[in-house]
């Protein structure tokens, strides 16, 4: 499974890891919707960090398409929020 | 799973193929394209280069055996002048040995000299393919550089902003792309032109231009409203002139009369 997080990358990841991933995911959307900023962030550290640990990086010339993507590290609660509003990613 | 992650990437799946059109640059793309096919040819040039030096070496050989072999006939005639015809049979047997590797030689000569004409042949339609595909290519790059500056140009006057994209490349997209560039730099202009877009480049006449040359062009109408109705009343006395008796010539040459005649 391919997992791109925005701005660095995509790793390789074995289907294996996701029930761990999965929990701090849920955990990141259930703070998200609850307006946590705080629990948001410290739970979207540890999944990145969980997702570049578990992973194999692909190269940057790969092109493959992502089948879960995470927003960058950097992302606050609002960004991510706005980027799950019905208008998506790309506005249009 | 339901979390981030995958709504995510739902959302991105269901932008794609646009996220794929905005981030993709069909430029950099033929230019990859044609860097490869102009590979491809050095490496066709230079098959045909390693044949033709084969070709070389062959035909320096044959001549070898050849100057031997002549070499040898030389020596049976001149053993045979002297009586020795047994030399004369061991220079002739190996000169027969030297013609049966000339005979090889020469075939060999032939197939390389075959496979050379094919490969340099293949290696001028290659380079014609590639010509044309640069010419293509850059006609194809300047469209679509032409028609992003269009979209640009259309897109910020309507707010829309280029954003980012999943990134994916495409050869055979390229021109369908430029294609739908033009179009949709077309369909912008023909918002602005029909005013569903604002123009904010100035070019177009303002809400204020308009009122004044409505205003203007009223003025206009009243003026000329004026002048007419004032022919009119001119005309008006001259009829009652001719009526009255006077015929049209002479109120004409006469009009500062005309008053006295409707005073009569």
């Amino acid at each position: 499974m391919i997992v791109r997080i925005m701005g660095e990358g995509q790793v390789r990841l074995d289907d294996g890891h996701l029930t761990e991933l999965n929990k701090l995911d849920d955990e990141l959307l259930a703070e998200m919707q609850s307006g946590d900023e705080e629990g948001f962030r410290r739970t979207l550290g540890a999944l990145l960090e969980a997702v570049r640990r578990l992973g194999a990086p692909l190269p940057d010339a790969a092109l493959e398409p992502s089948e879960l993507i995470l927003p960058s590290p950097e992302a606050t609660l609002s960004e991510v929020r706005e980027m799950l509003n019905d208008d998506g990613l790309i506005p249009g | 799973m339901s979390g981030v992650m995958k709504r995510m990437g739902m959302i991105f799946r269901a932008k794609a193929n646009k996220a794929l059109d905005r981030a993709e640059d069909p430029r950099e793309t033929l230019d990859y394209s044609y860097q490869k096919q102009l590979e491809l040819l050095q490496k066709v040039r230079r098959g045909v280069a390693d044949v033709a030096t084969s070709r070389k070496r062959l035909e320096l050989q044959l001549n070898q055996l050849q100057n031997q072999s002549s070499k040898l006939e030389d020596q049976g005639r001149k053993a045979l002048a002297l009586g020795r015809e047994d030399l004369a049979r061991e220079a002739l047997s190996r000169r027969a040995a030297l013609q049966q590797q000339v005979t090889d030689l020469e075939t060999q000569h032939q197939t390389l000299q075959g496979e050379e004409e094919k490969l340099t042949l293949a290696a001028q339609r290659l380079q014609a393919k590639v010509d044309a595909f640069r010419t293509k290519k850059e006609t194809i790059k300047a469209t679509y550089t032409a028609a992003q500056a269009q979209t640009r140009i259309g897109e910020a006057f309507s707010g829309i902003s280029e954003e980012m994209g999943d990134v994916g490349m495409a050869i055979q997209r390229a021109e369908d792309k430029t294609a739908q560039l033009q179009a949709r730099a077309g369909a912008i202009d023909e918002l602005l032109a029909s005013g569903a877009l604002d123009d904010s480049s100035g070019l177009a006449k303002d809400d204020i231009q308009t009122e004044l040359d409505r205003l203007s062009g009223g003025t206009d109408v009243e003026l000329e409203l004026q002048r007419m109705k004032a022919e009119l009343a001119g005309g008006s006395s001259s009829q009652q002139a001719i009526e009255g008796g006077k015929d049209q010539t002479q109120s004409q040459q006469q009009p500062q009369d005309t008053p006295r005649f409707d005073k009569q």
